[in-house]
């Protein structure tokens, strides 16, 4: 889970946030003169709605994939993308809007059949699933697909490792590559060719949000081997989606055509156009302007436009309409280190969450697309997302009074002095380290910057609680999304007292209370959604009580869709980005 | 045999002890050296305007500060939050009374303010490290040229090693594992120890294989011969006979050093390991506006021509200052 910053997944606006940007979102593209999008459209309705077949779709990035192997990859530009090609056993529903964030059968028949202890967990496949060479997919396709990329850390190191983590493995299985006789893997059963039951050590309520990891996406054991295998996979994937990986070009290009053995009857994925062309290592700008100039249809990136090109947009109507701004599930915010004096002292916590100007923060990323401002740990994008603001202040802008009325409290009327952190490769984030530095210097609180490299800031520096001690790093710029859409997800790694150990752990704040740890503890046997999702809250109004986590943004992207494409719709199962398992062209 | 022309203004102290009281230049010229050097100069007007653009600059960094606001104070109201650029001002600039140079992104702070400033840490870095490695590169190479032999085989093969380094890697790489305080000094007082010392050990060489050079050629004349032959020893050779006819190249390459340590200042800084956050410096000025120079060129353009102008004068000035002093160059 180490990696979980690095993919964000989302969930979608509460319900009546969601009509009132749907209303305005509508009305203002009738002012802009009509045309077929209107601004922000993608995020709660279908654009350009059609079943017309034919073209070649052009799709651009400026990196490339982690991996094209729906086993090891970790990026949510990359699972969205694997789903043209790879069926996992659940997926996130194709719907505009709010449905996306719900969970719907792929391969599987229903979602998961728990036990009533919910360490069993059973899924049907549906019949009549073939690969693209023709062969059916069975059960072991399945289990042979999780051995692989969870047990074989060896050969798959860019996934992430929740089977692993969860699923009991009594005689230590070592993976396919070094164990093949499948048998010896008991995390997973396949009572037949059409059932897959999955033995968990621990109960997990919210296992169906593993099952649509890709890494649940079967794969012929006869494909995974020699040169082909492994790490080549990721070139010669067996397709089961309604597209075939013809050629791959690591950071170059991808061409996918159609899949002749693709199931029909699929309700999650369309097979409208009959190419699909990526160019992969285009410059950044590049693929704005290839998009807004009409010479390429969509970029798979999945981060949003540029600076320049997101001044372009929305200071022209006509470029504007055809733009996106969807909330993408991460949460940009400002830790505050409990064991670095004086924040040992919830009163000085306090003083900071007040004295913080989070409209200057919000102009950091890049203003109003950016991000809205936040005042919970959750997300809007997440169902358990629940509105509440302990520490309100006029206009979000910081209030003086009452940050110095902390400090007194405090002990420490005459301000102090602490330091903040920020990776050195991100400028926005260096931007906002600059700005809390100047909120809270009005307060007297005198604020040293330090800068640290991306790689490694969670591992060795935030993340290690000796150094930050030893470096006085009393604030932290970080940021955080989930793997999966549900409060566990997004909570666990950052809040959970249980996520503390030795270095590297996401709990960067040092929260370990003992309520909150027993909360994570029986969370995940509560059976019902609703039940668990009151849990969720009760911790984001703790951490907050605590004060120790300063929630400034909940971010979003900017995105342009070339007109001429068509059944564009934000994704929030993925980062709140376009879903590309639906596109065709007008 | 005529006069030495390296000898410049400090006459009296390059003829100690008249060991060359017979060679009566002022009778042949009326005026010395020095004064000669400075009518060349005078006439030279290109050499004269990038000299008085260079005081200009250094009073600027020296009184510039305490005359325009802090630097580091957000003016936020004046950013669109939308379009996350400043709200008024030619090419959305946010010039106006209150800020001449316009604002910078994203937090609106003044960009006059940021530049005078960042002059400051811009020419006290570079101007330390000239010295630094002008002290060195003199010191090692008067040594070298005087001592030849194994001496001056070590320290040149020294010099040429120092010269082969990827500086720049190197500088990157040793900030990234530098600690947070170290001798006493710590924040920014430590970085510009720090960037000083980067720049002056590293280019020292180019200055001392210059004055190498010149001590291999000195060293034979027959002033040093005769101050040898009536016993002065090397200490005194080097530092009394030798050194003061270096004046003129050493004043020449110091001139010439500093615009090349500028922008070496403002690489360094460009790739984040200059000065830190928020304080100012043209080279991180560029650096954040490399991400919006199209929303707001503006942003760029100031630091940047900041850093042509100021390496522009130093460099004009160090030509004009190289011809005055040494008629053999070509003008």
């Amino acid at each position: 889970m180490k990696r979980s910053a690095f993919r964000g997944s989302a969930a979608l606006a509460a319900v009546g946030v969601t009509a009132a940007l749907a209303l305005s979102a509508c009305g203002g593209g009738d002012e802009n003169g009509g045309g077929d999008g209107a601004f922000d459209q993608a995020s709660n309705a279908i654009v350009n709605a059609s079943d017309k077949k034919g073209g070649t779709l052009n799709l651009l990035r400026t990196g490339d994939f982690d991996s094209t192997d729906p086993g090891n990859m970790y990026y949510a530009t990359a699972w969205n993308f694997s789903r043209l090609y790879a069926r996992p056993l659940l997926t996130f529903k194709s719907v505009a809007g709010q449905g996306n964030l719900d969970i719907v059968p792929d391969l599987a028949t229903g979602l998961g059949q728990a036990s009533p202890d919910q360490k069993t967990w059973t899924y049907k496949l549906r019949t009549g699933v073939k690969f693209a060479d023709g062969t059916p997919v069975t059960a072991k396709d399945v289990k042979y697909a999780v051995a692989r990329s969870n047990y074989s850390p060896e050969v798959m190191e860019k996934g992430p490792v929740y089977f692993r983590q969860y699923l009991e493995n009594p005689n230590g299985y070592k993976g396919p590559y070094k164990d093949p006789n499948l048998d010896n893997f008991k995390g997973v059963t396949t009572p037949d060719d059409q059932t897959v039951v999955f033995h968990l050590a621990k109960p997990f309520a919210e296992f169906d949000y593993l099952a649509t990891i890709p890494q649940t996406a079967p794969v012929p054991k006869a494909a995974d081997t020699g040169d082909k295998g492994g790490v080549n996979y990721a070139k010669s994937v067996v397709s089961t989606g309604p597209y075939k990986i013809d050629k791959y070009e690591p950071g170059k290009s991808i061409s996918l055509s159609k899949n002749p053995n693709w199931d029909t009857s699929d309700p999650n994925r369309k097979q409208l156009v009959d190419k699909i062309e990526v160019q992969l290592g285009v410059a950044a700008d590049e693929v704005d302007n290839r998009q807004m100039d009409g010479s390429a249809h969509i970029d798979v990136q999945g981060n949003g436009v540029n600076a320049a090109a997101r001044s372009k947009i929305l200071s022209d109507p006509e470029l504007k309409k055809n733009a996106d701004n969807p909330k993408s599930g991460f949460l940009w915010y400002t830790a505050i280190s409990r064991q670095v004096a004086p924040f040992d002292n919830v009163e000085c916590r306090k003083a900071v969450q007040y004295a913080v100007d989070k409209t200057a923060y919000q102009a950091a990323y890049g203003g109003t697309t950016g991000g809205d401002i936040a005042s919970t740990v959750m997300p809007p994008s997440l169902k358990a997302y629940q509105k509440f603001n302990l520490y309100e202040t006029p206009g979000d802008k910081g209030d003086v009074a009452k940050a110095k009325e902390h400090l007194k409290a405090c002990g420490k009327p005459d301000g102090f002095s602490t330091s903040i952190s920020y990776r050195t490769e991100r400028p926005k984030e260096k931007a906002a380290a600059e700005s809390v530095k100047a909120s809270l210097e009005k307060v007297g609180i005198k604020v040293d910057i330090k800068n640290y490299p991306e790689d490694g800031y969670t591992g060795g520096v935030v993340g290690d609680p000796k150094f930050v001690k030893k470096n006085n790093l009393g604030l932290m710029v970080y940021g955080w999304a989930a793997d999966f859409p549900s409060g566990f997800g997004f909570l666990q790694q950052i809040t959970d007292p249980g996520a503390l150990k030795g270095t590297g752990s996401s709990n960067i704040s040092h929260i370990d209370l003992p309520e909150i740890a027993k909360m994570f503890q029986d969370v995940p046997a509560i059976k019902d959604e609703a039940g668990r999702n009151k849990v969720y809250q009760e911790i984001d109004k703790k951490v907050m009580e605590d004060a120790s986590i300063i929630p400034m943004l909940y971010a979003k992207n900017l995105y342009y869709r070339n007109p001429k494409v068509s059944n564009v719709f934000i994704n929030y199962g993925y980062s709140g980005m376009y879903d590309y398992a639906n596109l065709g062209l007008k | 045999m005529t006069a030495p022309i390296e000898v410049s203004g400090s006459e009296t102290e390059a003829q100690p002890d008249a060991v060359l009281a017979g060679v009566d230049r002022k009778a042949i010229q009326g005026r010395s050296l020095g004064q000669i050097a400075w009518l060349r100069l005078k006439r030279d007007k290109v050499a004269i305007g990038g000299g008085i653009v260079v005081m200009l600059l250094i009073l600027m960094a020296v009184v510039g500060p305490f005359l325009v606001g802090d630097p580091n104070q957000p003016h936020n109201d004046l950013i669109d939050p939308m379009l996350s650029r400043p709200k008024t001002g030619i090419m959305h600039s946010g010039i106006s009374s209150h800020h001449w140079l316009g604002v910078d992104l994203p937090a609106g702070r003044d960009m006059l303010s940021r530049i005078v400033n960042g002059a400051k840490y811009s020419l006290i870095i570079s101007f330390l490290a000239t010295i630094l490695a002008v002290v060195l590169g003199v010191f090692f190479g008067v040594v070298a040229g005087y001592f030849g032999g194994w001496v001056d085989t070590l320290i040149a093969r020294t010099m040429d090693i120092f010269l082969a380094f990827p500086l720049l890697l190197f500088a990157i790489a040793l900030v990234g594992v530098f600690p947070d305080s170290a001798f006493g000094l710590s924040g920014n007082g430590l970085r510009v120890a720090f960037l000083i010392f980067v720049i002056g050990f590293f280019s020292w060489p180019y200055i001392g294989r210059i004055i190498r050079g010149q001590t291999l050629s000195l060293r034979e004349r027959e002033f040093v011969d005769a101050a040898r032959s009536m016993g002065a020893r090397a200490p005194y050779i080097l530092f009394r006979e030798l050194l003061p006819n270096l004046w003129a190249p050493i004043l020449v390459y110091a001139t010439l050093m500093i615009p090349t340590n500028i922008i070496f200042e403002a690489s360094l800084s460009f790739l984040g390991v200059g000065i830190k956050a928020p304080t100012p410096s043209w080279g991180g000025m560029l650096n954040e506006a490399k991400e919006v120079y199209e929303v707001a060129p503006h942003f760029m353009f100031f630091p940047g021509m900041a850093i042509f102008i100021t390496v522009l004068a130093f460099n004009l000035f160090g030509d004009g200052l190289r011809d005055a002093l040494d008629p053999r160059s070509s003008r």
